[in-house]
């Protein structure tokens, strides 16, 4: 029963990496380019949310989405500034403005408000615990599931069935053939790391609920801890990266349950660094020869 | 004579390096710096051997490791143990603090070959939050709040680490091996292609880059009191990662004069830690955005002084797939 228990958390916590891990796959999958500050535009959703409960007193949807709306401009502004003027520079140059960009969004957000932790509004979500064949499932981690699940399905329908999906995984596929195919390149990168970016805030808003506890370092760890979902899953596969970041949150929770809850921060490099060396394309990657 | 006229620069800046030792030896010994300055001092020089170990690794061979810092807390706590656990001399410390970091960077460095670029960047930031949470986890060397540690380091010490970090890879960058390095930065599917052994290589640069950063972290060790696992966060590495890209990438002078520009700039900014990290990521993103290739490029500051053209461990600017 232990074991389904910490199944179970670790699904609630896995939808939240997997959150995440969309906006750094779909950013890797047609930009090649890690975005560091996506862990941060998870804080920065987290915060959004946390506001428009406290000051604007509004409720757990409203909130939702204006994080979403929030995150999605910000997203936006990050790589219209940052990172378009370097589209034709190194790799190097690229990661490390990433690197510059994260810490400015972290270090602005101490500037303005501090770096004391806030603790979310509990009575956001109605907290009922069920008890399904003596697992305790409680219902926030049921809407928790329900929200990140509608929000993939979501997802997978903007991917495959509309006009700017079907731009994004042509740009994805051949950034210089979609431009002759009249495809507007940078407005579709735009909408990437917008659509990418609304789900980290949603993700945001959704761990505050979860954790309680919430501030401006916040993004670094869970933010690594999903590109480690995403390379888990494949990186630039969206499917990979929702079953990647699931699988690494029931991962983490049976270690904790095992007892080792302090080496739950380990674990997921230790997986980056086995999966990187055994199996570098990702569960779901082929692999592909390298062309000189 | 010939040999003469090509060592001389070399000869030269040993005899001002030692000439600036004996002026700084003395006044220490004659109380006219005080403990403010000898701090700052110590600290840039720690800083100058974590810039230039990790020079050697980005700047010359394209190995793209943001977990220098887990080097440094390896060579520090492993000097720690030494000294204080075994009642080891400081100089054992030290040599330990170096081999262990060696050993750590070799163990990154064999699976790290299959790594490229943004893999292997993550890879290695990876390995300092694993070392970081191991120490942490470790009871031996007293998990969250750290070890006490006794003062040992002296500037002697000091200067004499530093003079040999910097000889080691200033020289080890121009020998052939050095070369070697340099060409799997540039292109490693053609130096392959040459018969360069760019797997050896690649370790090769990463032993000793680990084992420098590792001999930093024994001189910071004994020069703080105190080390804690906090100390070694990435954060560390990114500030050590800023030293290099500021200075220049191929740069090893540039790196070390980065190293102590932003030391300064940081002790006067120590009561405000956010406006440093602020400017700092300005200034980096800044540098990427305008000057990707670093204040000084790939020059050396000697070749300032030089009127011909010397040979430059320099990057080919135009290309676009060197690192990464």
């Amino acid at each position: 029963m232990e074991l389904i228990q910490q199944l179970v958390n670790g699904i609630s916590l896995g939808s939240i990496y997997a959150l995440i891990a969309l906006g750094y796959t779909m950013v890797y999958g047609i930009v090649r380019l890690i975005n560091f500050a996506h862990g941060d535009v998870f804080m920065v959703g987290s915060f959004v949310g946390f506001y428009a409960v406290t000051m604007l007193g509004v409720g757990f949807f409203p909130a939702l989405l204006l994080a979403m709306a929030a995150c999605a401009v910000l997203g936006m502004i990050i790589e219209r500034i940052a990172y378009k003027p370097l589209r034709n520079a190194t790799r190097i140059a690229v990661l490390i403005t990433a690197i510059g960009v994260s810490l400015l969004i972290e270090y602005v957000t101490i500037y303005l408000r501090g770096a004391q932790p806030e603790a979310y509004p509990s009575t956001l979500l109605p907290d009922r615990n069920l008890e399904l064949l003596g697992v305790v499932i409680s219902s926030q981690s049921l809407f928790i599931l329900g929200t990140s699940l509608v929000l993939m399905v979501l997802l997978q329908f903007i991917v495959h069935r509309t006009k700017i999906g079907k731009a994004m995984r042509a740009v994805s596929h051949d950034a210089e053939a979609a431009r002759l195919m009249g495809i507007n390149v940078d407005n579709t990168i735009s909408a990437t790391f917008a659509i990418g970016s609304a789900l980290a805030g949603a993700a945001g808003v959704i761990f505050g609920i979860y954790y309680t506890k919430i501030e401006p370092l916040m993004g670094i760890l869970p933010g690594l801890k999903a590109f480690v979902a995403a390379v888990l899953g494949g990186i630039g596969i969206i499917p990979g990266a929702m079953v990647g970041g699931l699988l690494l949150g029931v991962i983490e929770s049976l270690v904790s349950g095992l007892g080792y809850s302090l080496w739950r921060d380990g674990v997921a490099f230790i997986i980056l660094i086995l999966i990187l060396i055994f199996r570098p394309a990702g569960l779901f990657g082929k692999n592909v020869r390298e062309k000189v | 004579m010939a040999t003469w006229k090509r060592t001389r620069g070399f000869w030269v800046s040993v005899i001002l390096a030692f000439a600036f030792f004996a002026v700084v030896q003395w006044l220490i010994a004659s109380g006219t710096l005080n403990v403010f300055y000898v701090n700052t001092l110590f600290f840039m020089a720690i800083n100058v051997m974590l810039a230039v170990s990790l020079h050697l690794i980005i700047g010359i061979t394209g190995q793209f490791s943001i977990g220098h810092a887990g080097f440094f807390a390896v060579g520090a706590y492993a000097s720690a143990v030494m000294t204080m656990k075994l009642q080891m001399p400081f100089a054992v410390g030290v040599l330990t603090a170096g081999v262990a970091a060696m050993l750590a960077g070799l163990i990154i460095g064999v699976p790290s070959l299959r790594l490229k670029g943004d893999y292997l960047a993550i890879a290695t930031l990876g390995f300092g939050e694993i070392v970081r949470i191991a120490l942490l986890n470790i009871d031996y060397v007293g998990g969250a709040s750290g070890m006490t540690v006794t003062h040992m380091t002296t500037w002697p010490w000091v200067f004499a680490c530093l003079f040999v970090t910097i000889l080691v890879i200033s020289n080890f960058t121009n020998s052939t091996h050095g070369r070697a390095c340099i060409s799997i930065r540039e292109d490693e599917i053609a130096a392959d292609a040459m018969g360069i052994n760019t797997t050896y290589y690649k370790v090769a640069a990463f032993a000793i880059g680990s084992f420098f950063a590792g001999i930093a972290g024994a001189l910071y060790a004994h020069h703080f009191y105190i080390i804690q696992p906090s100390n070694f966060g990435f954060l560390k590495s990114f500030d050590i990662l800023i030293f290099v890209v500021l200075g220049g990438l191929g740069s090893l002078s540039g790196a070390a004069v980065a190293a102590i520009l932003l030391t300064i700039v940081s002790t006067f900014l120590q009561n405000y830690p956010e406006t440093r990290m602020i400017i700092y990521s300005i200034v980096l993103i800044l540098v990427m955005l305008y000057r990707p290739t670093g204040l000084m490029g790939t020059k050396e500051l000697s070749s300032l002084f030089k009127w011909r053209k010397a040979a430059e461990g320099g990057m080919n600017h135009g290309s676009k797939n060197t690192v990464a």
